[in-house]
């Protein structure tokens, strides 16, 4: 048994440790808003926090999120109100979506340790691939997240 | 066929614990936020569960009315980020008059349409159709259901229809100011036939269509809640991982399920096979990785048939040997360009080539489904739910009317999801588990290499031109290979009518076969010509001297022929103003331009669209792509025109990868790339600034807003480089080229 903190609650599940922690996120524990797109880290659409910065967890081991806490696209914020979502409504940003939960957990993150990001920062730490291509108006609702943010 | 270990007949014990407050499964999201809930309400997560409620009332087999003038609209075609829910429901709601903002909508019963003798008309989602076939029966149902409501009005107050107006939903009687809303009316317009069907409005009385409108399905995309098919659970479910031959139509020859069934939480290990199933084998347990790392620890020998040294490099070798090759299908022939060719100074020939090409859907393949005896449930998002559910009717015998789809969201389409290969396998894996429900889920290498891939295809072209650097003559000759979907015409698109005026002309073909599946790829067909064609013309402008703009406006005035050339005109006129073309750029900076109209054999609709990009290359060769303009005619109107200009941003973007590094390459008769590693998509630094212009160049309804712009970014982006470096690109990727400058 191995104990996991997700979006504030905890627990209790019976897999083995080198399981990934997505597929733990996904199968065990049933929140499928994070999703899988490569296995290997290459695209981000399975990024969550751990403490709040984003890791990938298509090839994070749920052993290394146990003692963490895990959120999710899910536990972002209480009413899907958190700036980027707010930002990524106003801007209809997704397209077919699949990548874009991964894509605002990186984006919350930036945030968080950013508050202010320039086109440079975000080209440099939002790397999650989309098919659609809805990277300039992902930049764009970042910059508005940011707005969002600042606003008392 | 069952493997040597049978279905075990034990429940998986999951034990998922929450410690303080208990553990939803599935789909719960936050969900009391007010206006937040308003929004997401309008469109379910779960697309195939109908909203139906209490005191919900269908007028007619496309809406139901609720007694509080909710309006739910239902939509026949699937959602994969081409903004079509909203497309769909705004169509209907324009002729109902009714309430935007009270308007939901949900999926059409893929059940309902077989047992109502297709009820719902077409349930594909595929070449820009959506819009351009389902407008005039969705209009139709609008307009049917609203006189049905006026009707039932006119009868509770005793007046005649004529004295009636409505707006938002409300009808009103005019000379007595009476009021009743569609919600008061509904039971009774349920009841009503019409003796005759309304006429439906025209483009010029639109209201709501043509207007910009936020897509019903955006809220779901940013909180989780949105299911795409790789998200169902369901009660008991079991999870299969599957390898299919490497080598395509091949075979298992033996596997070993003893490696693996100690295993934790192996259920067992099933083989499928069958018509247009790639033989392989899956493992079922109580997880997808549990499945999955079984999988990869199964030794499993493969007969790989006779194309196990098949090779696109052969493949590639032998269609540039067909070029000439006699017995070519002539499609047109004007004059006698060979005679010309030969006794002109000046000619231009040029060999193009491009790859096969994944589609690289974000959503990995997969299908959920669940085999008794008399009823089938599959869930996935497909582009062709009606295929699919055929398709399981086949495979499992059972009778399509007892076949329920539910159809989810679309982690991508692209063409690739209406192959229905997802489907036959799920539902053969399904039948072999006592009817259990199972999700198949395919691994991305799995999904990368059991593609229908876009044809690779070779092209020859030569020009003959005049003393005033002109064409005089022109031949085309393409070499398709395994065009298998849909036959010939697939080879034809584009090069078929020739837009601009040559007076002698000869395009023919040869079809040969491989064994690589291929499909349809977003423009079907169209783009590897639309490359050809563009580049082509590109050389001939600057072999005669001549600005590539102002030589095919030239082209286009002199081919009187040509119904659309004032069009085409128009269009090329928006892009050449609005990207400033001719404008001094830098050194290793250039621009490269490029237009067509989507044309095909089968239909008379168009749309013209015209491109510039300017493209910037270090001396080293590395390609950046600065910024992409697009000219797109909308004809009379754009039915959502946001959903028009994110479908063109996806467009240039999806083409820009394929330009960049995309092949699908083929050794010892498999697929070589695997993953995003090996078959990049574009990375966020690598979008460009994208400026969509719409222009009204036509007056018919265009064809579309799905696929009429993918096709020229190659050619431009070609063009560009050469204006740039003075390299001509004839192949793609450009990965594939030395493009460094001095």
């Amino acid at each position: 048994m191995l104990s996991l903190r997700v979006n504030r609650k905890t627990y209790n599940l019976d897999v083995e440790p080198e399981t990934p922690l997505l597929w733990v996120i996904r199968d065990t524990i049933g929140l499928t808003g994070t999703k899988f797109g490569c296995g290997m880290a290459l695209c981000g659409a399975c990024t969550v926090h751990l403490n709040g910065k984003p890791v990938r967890s298509c090839v994070t081991r749920v052993s290394q999120a146990v003692g963490q806490e895990i959120t999710t696209i899910e536990g972002l914020s209480a009413n899907a109100q958190h700036p980027a979502q707010i930002a990524w409504r106003e801007g209809d940003v997704p397209e077919c979506g699949y990548c874009q939960s991964g894509q605002i957990m990186a984006a919350a993150a930036l945030l968080a340790k950013n508050p202010n990001p320039t086109d440079v920062d975000i080209q440099r730490e939002i790397t999650n691939l989309c098919r659609c291509g809805t990277y300039l108006r992902i930049r764009q609702a970042i910059h508005r997240a940011a707005e969002l943010a600042a606003k008392p | 066929m069952k493997a040597a270990r049978g279905m075990s007949r034990r429940d998986f014990v999951v034990t998922t614990l929450a410690v303080g407050g208990g553990l939803a499964l599935g789909f719960s999201f936050p969900k009391n936020d007010a206006e937040r809930a308003a929004l997401a309400a309008r469109l379910s997560g779960r697309p195939w569960e109908s909203l139906s409620g209490k005191g919900d009332v269908e007028v007619g087999p496309w809406l139901m009315i609720a007694p509080d003038d909710t309006v739910t609209i239902r939509v026949g075609q699937s959602e994969m980020g081409q903004g079509v829910i909203t497309s769909c429901a705004k169509m209907v709601a324009e002729e109902l008059e009714c309430d935007w903002a009270k308007v939901r909508a949900e999926y059409v019963s893929v059940n309902r349409h077989f047992r109502e003798n297709k009820v719902y008309k077409r349930l594909v989602t595929t070449s820009s159709s959506s819009v351009r076939l389902g407008r005039p029966y969705l209009q139709q149902a609008g307009a049917s259901a609203r006189e049905r409501l006026m009707a039932a009005a006119a009868q509770t107050w005793s007046v005649p229809r004529s004295e009636l107006t409505v707006r938002d939903g409300l009808i009103t009687h005019k000379l007595t100011g009476r009021t009743l809303r569609y919600g008061e009316v509904a039971e009774k317009a349920a009841a009503i036939k019409l003796p005759t069907e309304p006429k439906i409005k025209t483009p010029d009385q639109y209201t709501l269509l043509k207007k910009p409108t936020k897509l019903l399905d955006t809220p779901l995309k940013v909180d989780g809640s949105a299911t795409y098919g790789i998200d169902v659970r369901l009660p008991g479910m079991v999870y299969a991982a599957v390898k299919a031959s490497p080598v395509f139509q091949g075979k298992v020859r033996s596997y070993n399920a003893d490696v693996v069934k100690n295993r934790p939480g192996v259920h067992s290990v099933v083989e499928f096979s069958g018509e247009e199933i790639e033989a392989g084998i899956a493992v079922v347990a109580d997880s997808y990785w549990h499945a999955r790392t079984a999988l990869d620890a199964m030794p499993i020998e493969w007969d790989e048939g006779t194309h196990g040294s098949d090779s696109s490099e052969e493949f590639f070798r032998s269609s540039r040997a067909t070029l000439d090759e006699p017995g070519a299908k002539v499609v047109t022939r004007k004059g006698d360009p060979e005679a010309v060719l030969k006794n002109t100074s000046q000619v231009v020939e040029a060999i193009y080539e491009v790859p096969y090409l994944d589609h690289t859907v974000m959503e990995p393949f997969n299908c959920t489904a669940q085999v008794t005896s008399n009823r089938v449930d599959i869930w996935v998002g497909s582009q062709d739910p009606e295929n699919a559910a055929i398709d399981a009717s086949k495979v499992t015998g059972v009778p399509v009317e007892n076949v329920y789809l539910h159809n989810c969201f679309l982690g991508g389409g692209f063409g690739r999801r209406g192959n229905q290969d997802d489907v036959r396998q799920a539902v053969t894996i399904a039948k072999q588990l006592g009817g259990r429900p199972v999700k198949v889920t395919w691994s991305r290498e799995e999904t990368t290499r059991h593609g229908y891939y876009r044809p690779m295809r070779v092209s020859r072209f030569r020009a003959a031109l005049g003393a005033d650097g002109m064409p005089v003559a022109w031949t085309t000759r393409v070499v398709g290979m395994d065009e298998n979907y849909p036959g010939d015409e697939q080879v034809l698109r584009g090069l078929h009518k020739l837009p601009y005026f040559v007076p002698h002309q000869l395009f023919d073909y040869h079809l040969r076969k491989t064994h690589v599946p291929t499909g349809p790829w977003t423009s079907v067909g169209r783009s590897q010509n639309e490359f050809f064609l563009e580049t082509f013309v590109d050389e001939l402008a600057h072999a005669a001297g001549k600005d590539p703009y102002e030589y095919r406006r030239a082209l286009l005035e002199a081919n009187v022929e040509f119904p659309f050339a004032k069009g085409w005109i128009d269009v090329l006129g928006a892009v050449r103003e609005k990207s400033a073309w001719g404008q001094k750029l830098p050194v290793g900076t250039g621009m490269g331009i490029a237009i067509g109209d989507s044309r095909r054999l089968s239909r008379t609709e168009i749309t013209i669209c015209a491109v510039v990009a300017t493209v910037s290359v270090t001396q080293k060769g590395e390609v950046r792509v600065e910024r992409f303009d697009v000219a797109m005619d909308t004809g009379p109107f754009l039915v959502n025109p946001l959903a028009a200009e994110r479908q063109v941003e996806m467009q240039v973007a999806m083409g820009l990868a394929a330009v960049l590094r995309q092949e699908i390459t083929i050794e010892k008769g498999r697929v070589v790339q695997a993953n995003f590693d090996t078959y990049p998509l574009l990375r966020p630094t690598e979008i460009p600034e994208i400026k969509v212009h719409f222009v009204r160049a036509t007056d018919d309804p265009i064809a579309g807003m799905g696929e009429e712009a993918i096709g020229w970014v190659a050619p431009a982006v070609c063009n560009a480089i050469f204006a740039a470096t003075g390299k001509r690109v004839r192949s793609l990727p450009l990965k594939n080229h030395d493009l460094s400058w001095t």
